[in-house]
């Protein structure tokens, strides 16, 4: 089981961006901060105390700015209990992608996870459940050999166990580094999707920021109820793209997720403070135990 | 050839595309139309007819031969509903007991406010997902570009054939090129690492068979039309579940 205190916010990251952002930097640039004890908000530049950051999951309550935060620390937030499966899956390099290799190294070093997802039971409202959580920091989530094999074995794990699945969905898509191999991951999970499925097992997928390309064209739209967390950019094609292909600006909060619960392509979006309480909710209205 | 050669190659003017396919391999082509949701995609072709007598569904990215038929298709560039008229077609196909030949030719699915707007990557999901739990027996063939999720929707299939100057990959090679290495100069550096040449696919297992593509001459389409007939006859006699479940494992080794 994680400690909260003990995962959150270990390291304040202090980019600062837009205009504004530079402005505060000027304001705080002399601000010395003792480690862990405050963090400037990366959006407004303001100082908040670590205990405040912590107490608001990574949202700031100076400015409501949702920070992206690791795969361990969105269990922790979620979860009462983590126990982790598969842990010892490592990527390769099997095309011999030039310089590969080495950045899995040092994103190793620095991240001391492994590959870009985290998986294991769970117990969620006090409802047992298989989880997985994607990780920013390890190439913003993409979808590797790795990545796609610790998905694709935690619906088989929980499709012979009989328990849902919540998926933590962070992803800016399939990782090019492993060529056609990543491409194949997004039919292989979405198979094991389906055989969860099948046996009339629950799925909830939780598309948090971002959410686009291989995953999101594959097992984060499979689910049964799809909730997206408030703000987080979920689509096929990333704004860049889309603006370069039609040389026209994209209308203010295209892609956000609540343009896409207005599109109809998800059921709910939820606050982070509430995530826990709503997949509570959830997993105890289609547990068997619970309405036994 | 190099691979860059062979991804110039695979998007070459004047290459059969899906349409040709059709009407040199399947007999009596009839298409249908429309997701039942939107509209109908042209950049999808659909419908059904005979191969040697069998009855097919066949489904294809078009992208057009003159200027006019590609604007007409989309360069091949499928929205939502083309996804959606495929599934639909697929669904069919199940249900009446008949295999599913696709042909797949696109740099990819369309990128724009409209796919956006209606769940491109719900329809590439959904298509994915509902093609690799078909209870009939599936055939894609690549023959030209293979581009990312928007030829995996259409692919997720029995077997994957490919003709010998076509690629499928992950992302085009532009692409790779610009965002990996900030330099839209090194494509042809691009592509060489994305192994996407019909041969470096068959080694990784990615495809079954390469297709030697002869000038697309008479006998190219003569050939390719024989070994799909063979190829449907011997899965029809598969058990349905059992089909699934080598599907399964044909994936699952990636």
């Amino acid at each position: 089981m994680f400690d909260i205190k003990k995962f959150f916010f270990k390291k304040p990251k202090n980019e600062l961006e837009g205009s504004e952002g530079e402005e505060k930097k000027q304001e705080h640039k002399d601000a010395a901060i003792p480690e862990k004890l405050a963090e400037k908000c990366e959006k407004c530049g303001k100082i908040v105390l670590a205990d405040e950051f912590k107490a608001e999951f990574g949202v700031c309550p100076k400015c409501g700015h949702y920070r992206k935060i690791s795969a361990r620390d969105r269990i922790a937030m979620c979860a009462e209990t983590f126990e982790e499966l598969f842990a010892d899956e490592e990527s390769k390099n099997p095309l011999d992608f030039p310089g590969y290799t080495e950045k899995l190294q040092s994103l190793r070093e620095k991240t001391g996870e492994k590959d870009g997802v985290i998986c294991g039971t769970a117990t969620i409202g006090g409802v047992k459940c298989a989880v997985f959580s994607m990780d920013y920091r390890f190439m913003m989530g993409s979808m590797g050999h790795t990545v796609g094999e610790k998905i694709t074995k935690i619906f088989e794990y929980a499709t012979e166990e009989k328990l849902p699945v919540v998926g933590f969905v962070l992803s800016g898509g399939a990782r090019m580094q492993e060529g056609i191999l990543s491409l194949m991951q997004m039919a292989k999970t979405s198979a094991a999707v389906a055989k969860h499925s099948e046996a009339g097992l629950l799925y909830i997928s939780v598309l948090t920021d971002p959410t686009t390309g291989g995953v999101s064209a594959s097992f984060a739209f499979e689910a049964d109820i799809i909730m997206a967390e408030k703000g987080a950019l979920i689509g096929f094609a990333g704004p860049r793209v889309i603006e370069q292909t039609i040389r026209q600006t994209l209308p203010q909060g295209f892609q956000r997720a609540e343009f896409i619960l207005e599109k109809g392509f998800a059921d709910i979006i939820v606050e982070r403070k509430d995530m826990k309480d709503t997949l509570s909710d959830l997993l105890r209205l289609h547990s068997a135990e619970v309405n036994a | 050839m190099n691979a860059y050669e062979i991804v110039l190659k695979s998007r070459e003017k004047g290459r059969p595309t899906a349409l040709r396919y059709i009407s040199e391999i399947v007999e009596d082509f009839i298409e249908l139309h429309g997701d039942r949701r939107f509209s109908d995609d042209r950049a999808i072709v659909g419908g059904v007819g005979r191969i040697f007598g069998m009855p097919v569904t066949v489904i294809g990215v078009e992208k057009g031969s003159d200027t006019h038929e590609k604007i007409e298709h989309n360069f091949g560039c499928a929205h939502p509903e083309g996804y959606r008229k495929a599934v639909r077609l697929m669904k069919q196909a199940e249900k009446f007991h008949r295999p599913v030949l696709c042909f797949v030719d696109t740099s990819g699915a369309y990128c724009g406010i409209g796919a956006e707007e209606r769940g491109q990557s719900e329809a590439i999901a959904m298509s994915i997902l509902d093609m690799i739990r078909l209870k009939t027996p599936t055939l894609s063939v690549i023959i030209g570009e293979g581009g990312s999720g928007g030829a995996l929707g259409l692919s997720a299939a029995d077997e994957v054939w490919i003709t010998e100057t076509s690629t499928y990959s992950v992302i085009s090679p532009e692409g790779c090129a610009s965002i990996l290495w900030k330099d839209s100069g090194k494509v042809a550096e691009a592509s060489e690492c994305l192994k996407l040449t019909a041969n470096d696919l068959l080694e990784l297992g990615a495809v079954e068979r390469v297709l030697p593509e002869e000038e697309f001459s008479e006998e190219f389409f003569a050939s390719l039309k024989e070994q799909i007939f063979e190829f449907f006859k011997k899965q029809k006699n598969e058990d349905e579940d059992a089909l699934i479940e080598k599907r399964y494992e044909r994936f699952r080794k990636f």
